[in-house]
């Protein structure tokens, strides 16, 4: 969740090349606000260029998170839903369902974008905390507003700081400014056909990095475990975090009227 | 006479809830002892970490800004460690304060151990 009236950008891309397809890189651009101490809502913009293609926008997503209990517990649930318009151009994986798989990477660009996604799409995520491990588990609904069953996916996650207490000095290679760890995710089928059999399945290792200024850079090799799923895909992303973005906007106007 | 109704029953609500907020700590959270008290490296770790996590909001001398209360307050100094550290852990979310919960135990520790440090005004 983010902090309120905290507003961070964010670069998520990833490359990857399907067999008998092009090398393609696709980048989400993230901007997520802080509304609420429990509420949290971002708007994506995707993107994407294919090597002996093209580069074209592929569409937008609105979604929201909303933390359902005030107090930490065990297992903290966070519920996040998303409207997106997309066309099936879109390469950016942000999450994988159903029976997505490489062949839908092997399009051309003209192709693809015929194919409209308009989707509202819900996740149940689940948080725990234990020991300097964060642990994070997302369900994931998915249903196209016209047409198409229920989608299913699914994403699991852990990780920890290299260090769990500050060094007192401003650092940038401070071991606690370092996250290591792996993440699972893939489809589940629909509602008809709901399992693994025939889904792409990924493992990732997640490194992170927090530069002493508070940019966050972040890298994660992406492995396919299935036959659908493509065999490596390389995710890197970069966010920066304004805080209290609206205190420093009307500061900036008074400053400008003053002079 | 609307809108004074509403801001002063805001205004209200807000001043008997956020100083209260060390006396919500249940008990067994009180009664956690900061296992870094006096500790200066830790006290400026925390010093370090408040910069980062907190300062947007309390002000950079913890002073507060707007609905963010200071931190400078007997309240805060006086209280029990473990029920700040319980404040940091869950955050007051209807009042505005988010939980921090991601940072790893010994860092909110740090932060208890700044917090206490502070000069109250």
């Amino acid at each position: 969740m983010e902090e309120p009236g905290n507003l961070e950008f964010a670069a998520k891309s990833i490359t990857g090349q399907p067999p008998g397809g092009n090398r393609f890189f696709a980048v989400a651009d993230e901007f997520e606000y802080g509304v609420q101490a429990w509420w949290t809502t971002e708007v994506y913009l995707d993107g994407q260029a294919t090597n002996n293609d093209g580069a074209i926008f592929t569409g937008f997503r609105w979604e929201n998170r909303l933390r359902v209990l005030p107090h930490e517990h065990w297992i903290n649930p966070v519920f996040y839903f998303e409207f997106e318009d997309i066309s099936g151009a879109d390469k950016t994986l942000l999450e994988v369902v159903d029976h997505d798989s490489k062949s839908d990477l092997i399009l051309s660009n003209a192709e693809a974008r015929q194919e409209k996604q308009r989707e509202l799409e819900a996740k149940l995520i689940l948080s725990s905390y234990f020991k300097g491990w964060t642990i994070a588990e997302n369900f994931i609904a998915e249903k196209n507003v016209v047409h198409a069953p229920f989608e299913f996916g699914y994403a699991l996650g852990v990780s920890r700081p290299l260090a769990l207490a500050a060094r007192p000095e401003r650092c940038n290679l401070c071991p606690e400014n370092f996250q290591i760890g792996v993440e699972m995710y893939g489809g589940l089928g629909t509602h008809d056909d709901f399992g693994v059999h025939g889904t792409s399945q990924y493992v990732a290792p997640v490194m992170a990095w927090t530069l002493a200024n508070g940019t966050m850079l972040g890298v994660s090799p992406g492995f396919g475990l299935t036959g659908p799923s493509t065999g490596f895909l390389l995710r890197l992303g970069v966010s920066y975090e304004v805080a209290q973005i609206g205190r420093k906007a009307r500061n900036l106007f008074r400053a400008g009227g003053n002079q | 006479m609307r809108a004074a109704i509403f801001y002063i029953t805001l205004a209200g609500v807000l001043s008997a809830t956020e100083p209260d907020l060390p006396r919500q700590a249940p008990p067994q959270w009180a009664a956690r002892a900061n296992p870094m008290v006096g500790n200066s490296r830790a006290q400026k770790a925390g010093a370090k970490l408040f910069e980062r996590e907190c300062a947007e909001c309390h002000g950079a001398g913890a002073g507060g800004i707007g609905k963010a209360p200071s931190l400078r307050q007997a309240v805060v100094s006086k209280a029990k460690p473990g029920a700040l550290y319980w404040i940091i852990e869950n955050g007051a979310i209807y009042n505005g304060m988010p939980s921090f919960a991601h940072l790893p135990e010994p860092e909110r520790w740090q932060i208890v151990t700044f917090l206490q440090s502070l000069n109250t005004r």
